[in-house]
């Protein structure tokens, strides 16, 4: 199945606070699972509304980030959007886990090795 | 497992030891990354010990200032120890406000080998602080005629000194809530504030009351009580209506603010209370001393710094302000989605005098809000009162119970006349004095009301008072 999904950043790393990231990344993976494109965006200010904003414009259907409040999680699940919340460790590993199909909320990639 | 050696006769457990301390506490290397963190820590952020060590301590805590203003890396090795306020958002996604304290940790030599940080949660506080907040602070003594504008801003001046405060007003409009919010902005805030009100106890209870007594002073003395005056030690003590206070409890009070010593009944001892009195009443005081109901001499003491609180009658457009203020409140406390007034509704909102001042304006909205099943206050959802008769009417029986009781209007009795007359009928009359002492003269006029030239210029016309 195509995806395409959203990741706020600090540096390499997923941004500890979904309403303060002041990047992003956009991946697209065909129906097998293979990158399409990879889409880098930056931000003046960070904020949880032009966040979700930017989700619902761009389309994106998964959404990996750390700390996420409850509003925010709750408004993009109801919009349909899967959100992976609490994932500490580098965004390349993240979406790495997630096209292999492991990536849950909550997982710690910075010690265990995929 | 580390330890904590050379304190005791046997080395401690460092986890067991930090996992007692309430607070939530992490200990972090010289890079940030967490070393142990204890139990209050895992409650707080979610995480549990196991999975985040080694981990960069933003990544867990997710304060705010961890992403963009970081206290560890401002410390140094001779940093004294930081606190900020921030806030965090924890597993649950749950936001809350924290403090965070942090401190450099060395070794034997000197040098710094980590970090700890300890986190309070201030969530309750803040909850607290905002309910608070919404009941007492200036913010929450909304106006913004130029009569409230002045006190707005000698309230703060009087917050930071120790002066006895006198604070005088029709009933209903705020001098318990001036009182608090002063108490509450002053360097006593953290004291307590303790309200007694005058003319609500017998003369004899009120003694033991205010000064506390010892036990067996009297029939029915069985402990010793400390009183409220006691009880207010290094906080405040607010004493309503104390234009009811009998005259032998009025010598007491002198004594006390005199000598600050209080003498509970049946003690041999006094006890020095660092105590700030405030006081308030809607009788006109200096009337009374003429009577001889009130002494002139605790007047003279309690009158170092004299609040008047106008009625609403003469705070300009502040009803459409608290008529909005209120009804958002009310909407929200019953869980309505009520708009706003329907312009009949409005107008005669508008031109009721409210004797209640703003008490009886919020009373009134909260019936209307209870009322209304529509989406906008309709004149059917006011009291039966409002719209039955005028509102300036005699006949109100509010107005007639209101006079009645308060028998020693406040204000002097040149403008007595005043009290049933609207805003607009007040604010003709204010221009036409100020027109009047200024001989006509618009600029000297627009000066004395604090309006500028064009506001004069467009309340003349509304008035017809020029062509």
């Amino acid at each position: 199945m195509r995806q395409r999904l959203l990741i706020p950043l600090l540096g390499n790393d997923i941004a500890p606070r979904f309403d303060l990231a002041t990047e992003a990344v956009i991946v697209s993976f065909d129906k097998n699972g293979i990158e399409k494109e990879e889409k880098m965006l930056v931000f003046s200010l960070g904020s949880s509304e032009d966040l979700c904003h930017l989700i619902l414009m761009e389309e994106i259907k998964v959404v990996i980030c750390s700390g996420i409040e409850e509003e925010y999680y709750h408004y993009l699940t109801w919009k349909k959007i899967k959100v992976i919340d609490s994932v500490i460790g580098p965004w390349k590993k993240a979406t790495e886990y997630f096209r292999k199909g492991f990536l849950i909320a909550g997982t710690i990639l910075n010690q265990k090795p995929a | 497992m580390p330890l904590i050696e050379n304190l005791t006769e046997h080395p401690i457990a460092l986890e067991s030891f930090i996992d007692g301390v309430p607070m939530a506490l992490a200990v972090l290397d010289h890079n940030r990354k967490i070393i142990l963190i204890n139990r209050a820590y895992e409650a707080l952020t979610g995480f549990s010990k196991k999975e985040i060590t080694g981990i960069f301590c933003g990544h867990i805590l997710r304060s705010r200032h961890c992403i963009k203003n970081c206290p560890v890396l401002k410390m140094g090795a001779n940093s004294e120890p930081a606190g900020i306020e921030s806030d965090i958002i924890n597993k649950d996604r749950q936001l809350i406000p924290i403090r965070l304290n942090v401190a450099i940790i060395k070794n034997q030599a000197g040098q710094v080998v980590g970090h700890i940080e300890a986190v309070e949660n201030l969530k309750e506080f803040r909850s607290l602080d905002t309910q608070f907040r919404q009941a007492f602070t200036f913010e929450h003594l909304i106006g913004h005629s130029p009569q409230m504008e002045k006190i707005f801003k000698i309230l703060p001046v009087i917050a930071q000194s120790d002066s006895s405060v006198l604070i005088t007003g029709e009933t209903g409009t705020g001098k318990d809530m001036v009182a608090e919010a002063i108490h509450q902005s002053s360097n006593r805030s953290k004291g307590t504030f303790i309200k007694v009100n005058c003319g609500a106890l017998p003369e004899n209870l009120l003694e033991s009351e205010l000064f506390g007594h010892q036990k067996g002073s009297f029939t029915g003395a069985i402990e010793n009580k400390p009183g409220r005056f006691r009880l207010a030690h290094n906080g405040t003590l607010y004493l309503t209506e104390i234009g009811d206070l009998p005259l032998v409890l009025q010598v007491k009070l002198l004594t006390f603010l005199d000598d600050q010593m209080i003498h509970p009944v049946g003690s041999t001892k006094g006890f020095q209370a660092n105590v700030r009195i405030m006081a308030g009443t809607h009788r006109n005081i200096e009337l009374m001393v003429k009577k001889g109901t009130f002494r002139k001499d605790l007047l003279f003491r309690l009158n170092v710094v004299r609040i008047y609180l106008p009625p609403l009658r003469e705070r300009e457009n502040d009803t459409r302000l608290l008529l909005d203020h209120f009804l958002h409140k009310k909407n929200t406390k019953l869980n309505k989605s009520i708009s706003g007034f329907s312009a009949e509704a409005l107008k005669i909102l508008l031109d009721y005098i409210y004797p209640g001042n703003v008490r009886e304006l919020r009373n009134i909205i909260e019936y209307a809000v209870n009322v209304c099943q529509t989406n906008r206050i309709e004149v059917e959802h006011l009291p039966a009162f409002m719209i039955g008769a005028d509102p300036a009417s005699q006949n109100n029986p509010q107005i007639q119970m209101l006079e009645a009781v308060d028998d020693q209007p406040e204000r002097p009795s040149s403008r007595a006349a005043e009290k049933n007359q609207t805003w607009a009928v007040m604010e003709k009359k204010m221009i036409l004095d100020a027109l009047s002492s200024a001989h006509g003269k618009r600029n000297k006029t627009a000066e004395i009301l604090g309006w500028g030239r064009s506001t004069l210029w467009r309340k003349l016309k509304k008035h017809n008072i020029v062509e």
